[in-house]
Formats: C-alpha cells, structure tokens, sequence
C-alpha cells in the first residue's frame, strides 16, 4: 500500500463516517477533530475502518501521531 | 380502552407526518414498543406506547400530516395489569401533562416572540394533508394557489393542474426552503426554552478540578486488552461516573414543576449532542443507571449515530432529568450550562488537559479537567451542586467503581 492509498482510505472512512463533510474541506495538514468537527467517537469509528482495512490499529498512547490526515498516513505506512 | 395520541416531542413540534405504521390492527404491545414512525422537524422519531395492550384500531393512514394531540390508534389496555404499574403511568402521565404544560409556556414565548413565524405556520396549515402530499408528489407550489376560504384542499390542487399547465414545478427550491425551516424551528426552539430558563431560573454555578490521570490510566490499560471498536472513551467514563455521583445526591435529578421539587427515582440523562450542520440536541441515555461502562459506551455510542443521522425514539426525545454537556473535544476548559426547564441541573465536562498539579508537597504534571454544575437555586443550594461535585471526583479517583 502506497502512502497516497493510504490517503484516500483516510478520506474515504472520514467521508463514510460523516457524510456532511465536504471532500474538499478536508485540508491533509489539518487536525482531523478540529478542523472537521469530528468527536472523539467518530474519531473512533475512522481509527475502526482504518484498522479493519489495512491491519494497522493506532493504540491510543499513539493517537497524538495521528493528528492530520498526512502524519497518520506516514504513521500507517510505518506499522503496515 | 385508551386513544394513543400524536405525542408532543418538543416546544417546536405543531405536528409531524405519521411515516409508517409498525403494528397491525389486533397486535399486541408491551409497554416501550416502537408502533410506529413520524417524520419531525428534528429527523425521523421512532414512537412508544406507554402501556400494555391490544391494538384495537388505526385511525390514521400512513403518511398523513398530523397535529400534536390527534388520536392515532386505539389501544386496548391489559386488564391484568397491577396496582403498582398503574401508579407508575399515572406519576409519568402527570410529569407528561406538567411537561407539555411547559411545552406551552414555552409556546408562548415562541408565539409573542415571533408572530410573524407563527403566522406563517398556521397558514401552512391550512392545506389539507391530502392536498399536501399530492402537490408534493406534483412538485406544486402551494403559495400559488389561491382559494376562497384560504384553505387548500385535494379539489384545488387537481383543478390548478388541469387549468394551469403552467403551473411551476418547484419541487427542488421547496427541498431547500424546508430544510432552511427546520433548522430555523430547532433554532426558534433552543431561543425559547433558554429565553425561558434564563428568565426564570436563578441558577448558581460551581466548577472544581478533576485530576483525571488515575482514570485514563486506568482506561488505557482496559483499552489495550480491547480491539480499536471495543475501545471505551473517557466521556463513557465520565457520564457512568456522573450517573453514579447522582446515584448518591439525587436531588439534582428530575424536575422543578408547579413550584415543587421532584426528584426522579430513573436517571435519564440529556447528552448535548451538536450536529454539524449547526444546531443541538440532548437525547436522552435511558435509565443510565442500570448500565455498565460498557453498555454505557456501547448505548451512547448508538444514541450519537441515531440523533446525528437516523432514528431517535419519542422516550428518547422527552425523559431527560438532567442534561450532561461536553465541550472537551474542542478545547474548551470549563462549561457553565443553561439548564434546560423543568429540569433541575446540567453538569459541563471541559476539555482534559496537561495541567500544573500540586501533590504530596511537589508540583507535577497531571491530566486536568474542569467540571462544572449549573443548578436550579429553587430547588437546591449550593451545598448540593458542592456535594454532587465531590462524589464525581471521588469517583474518578476510584476508577474501579466505575466498571
């Protein structure tokens, strides 16, 4: 799995899991919470979808590695 | 013999269109049952039955508009049923009827405030819910239609369609109009129930800090042994301790109404959810007090995704005796709630942070949290807002109890 594959299965899980998100108001260097307004339970449900699709499941000693799309891309491809 | 009515879900809800009948005539129902679907201002509402019984009749069709109060099934109650069950629907239908009373009051204050809005309703409905769905499904402007008496009926919108082949199709623009009306009658709503509460309920505030690095670690050694969908939130955590802190100083549960304090024996409380296309609302996490940091997450988790996207119940919508606020996930330190009548207390939880900790005579760093209590001043005085505030923190200083 590239990086860039890994980006778009971030943006796709985001866009499942809250649909009223706009594709093109995810920003990759953003906080993903923050700048999206996603809580700590959809935040969950991404990190799930994440897990379940590529094996890689970010404990949450870890969770401050996945802030923005792009570091928890680069996080992923480092535990594939 | 009892008439099930169109129940009232909120100070904004006038009516709402019954979507889908789940029961048949001659089924029987057991008390909580879903019997049927509505269609609100605030999303599609699964609705209850309040008793034990036989469906006697369906009065209404589906998918017709119905205004709160109109009888929409008759329900053969159980004869069977014992004293103690009996007092118990009565005690609800009472905090029913003082609650829809507030519902009223509240109604009011809508009406005074925004006649214009009121109006504009009323004139809604005037058409008839036949005339309704037919120009709905002929993508018919209503406004265009001009009657005698004002008021719409099927004939009307038939004859506009024979004489007027020009008639706009308006189907689209309509969509987006409705959509702009219902987050305005949820906006019109939350204005009026705190115009209300801050009017008349002299709240007292109190806040304290909750060093919360026992609990997350506690948590996080629970967590490693649980796959990333089985994983516990520290919100799970916070509202079973909230709950159990209630358990203990129960006057901050239930209601002030008619100038009496009555305290709840059920603990239902309203988690202020945000929806992202603006707005709030506070569901209800029934009878929270029977369930485990488990179920806790695992309920919570399920009346998130309902209110964000789907299907609350009418219990759901009406039971809450406090409201639990949570403004952490963006950062914010401390929440001071407007309490939402005729409750008696909303709890605010702020965002957990590294925080400088004085311990055993050396400073450290901990994870801090700022909880607060905002409380009906009729009903309780500070010392129970104090009280209620030391056992959450204790609480949380003993995770253990929280399983």
């Amino acid at each position: 799995m590239t990086k860039d594959a890994i980006k778009s299965t971030i943006i796709k899980a985001i866009l499942e899991i809250a649909p009223d998100i706009e594709e093109d108001e995810i920003e990759l260097n953003e906080n993903i919470q923050r700048s999206l307004e996603i809580d700590s339970f959809d935040f969950l449900k991404i990190l799930t979808q994440i897990d379940r699709e590529t094996g890689v499941s970010v404990p949450e000693v870890d969770y401050a590695k996945v802030d923005t799309i792009e570091n928890m891309a680069e996080y992923i491809l480092g535990h594939l | 013999m009892s008439q099930f009515l169109m129940p009232s879900l909120g100070a904004d809800m006038e009516s709402a269109i019954l979507m889908e009948w789940l029961v048949k005539k001659g089924d029987k129902v057991t008390k909580g049952q879903v019997i049927a679907e509505i269609e609100t201002s605030k999303g599609v509402i699964e609705i209850e039955v309040f008793e034990d019984g036989i469906i006697e009749e369906l009065l209404v069709e589906e998918e017709t508009e119905c205004i709160v109060g109109t009888p929409l099934a008759i329900i053969n109650s159980d004869s069977k049923e014992t004293k103690n069950t009996k007092k118990e629907t009565e005690k609800n239908t009472d905090i029913k009827e003082e609650v829809s009373k507030n519902n009223e009051i509240i109604e009011e204050v809508v009406e005074t405030k925004n006649i214009q809005i009121d109006k504009e309703q009323k004139e809604r409905l005037k058409v008839s819910p036949a005339a309704r769905k037919k120009a709905d499904e002929l993508g018919i402007d209503l406004s265009k239609i001009t009657t005698k008496d004002g008021e719409i009926h099927l004939a009307q919108i038939e004859s506009s369609l024979s004489f007027n082949s020009d008639v706009p199709t308006k189907k689209e623009v309509k969509t987006v109009e409705e959509k702009i009306d219902k987050k305005d009658s949820m906006r019109q709503a939350i204005a009026a129930a705190m115009s209300l509460s801050n009017a008349e309920i002299p709240h007292y505030y109190l806040e304290t800090s909750i060093n919360m690095t026992p609990a997350l670690n506690y948590l996080e050694e629970l967590n490693k042994q649980r796959s990333v969908e089985d994983r516990i939130l520290p919100v799970a955590l916070l509202i079973r301790a909230v709950v159990l802190a209630l358990q203990d100083v129960p006057q901050l549960n239930g209601f002030w109404i008619d100038n009496s304090h009555q305290i709840s024996e059920d603990i239902h409380p309203g988690i202020a959810i945000a929806l992202r296309k603006g707005g709030l609302m506070t569901p209800a996490l029934l009878d929270a007090k029977r369930l485990n940091l488990s179920e806790t997450m695992e309920n919570l988790g399920d009346l998130i995704s309902r209110t964000r996207g789907g299907k609350l119940r009418s219990s759901e919508m009406t039971k809450q005796t406090i409201t639990i606020t949570n403004l952490g996930d963006l950062g914010v330190q401390s929440v001071f709630g407007v309490i939402y009548p005729p409750q008696l207390a909303v709890v605010g939880l702020g965002a957990i942070i590294d925080f400088p900790w004085a311990q055993d005579d050396t400073l450290c760093v901990r994870k801090v949290m700022k909880a607060t209590i905002a409380g009906d001043h009729r009903a309780t005085d500070g010392r129970v807002g104090a009280s209620f505030l030391d056992k959450l923190n204790k609480y949380l200083q003993n995770p253990k109890e929280l399983l």
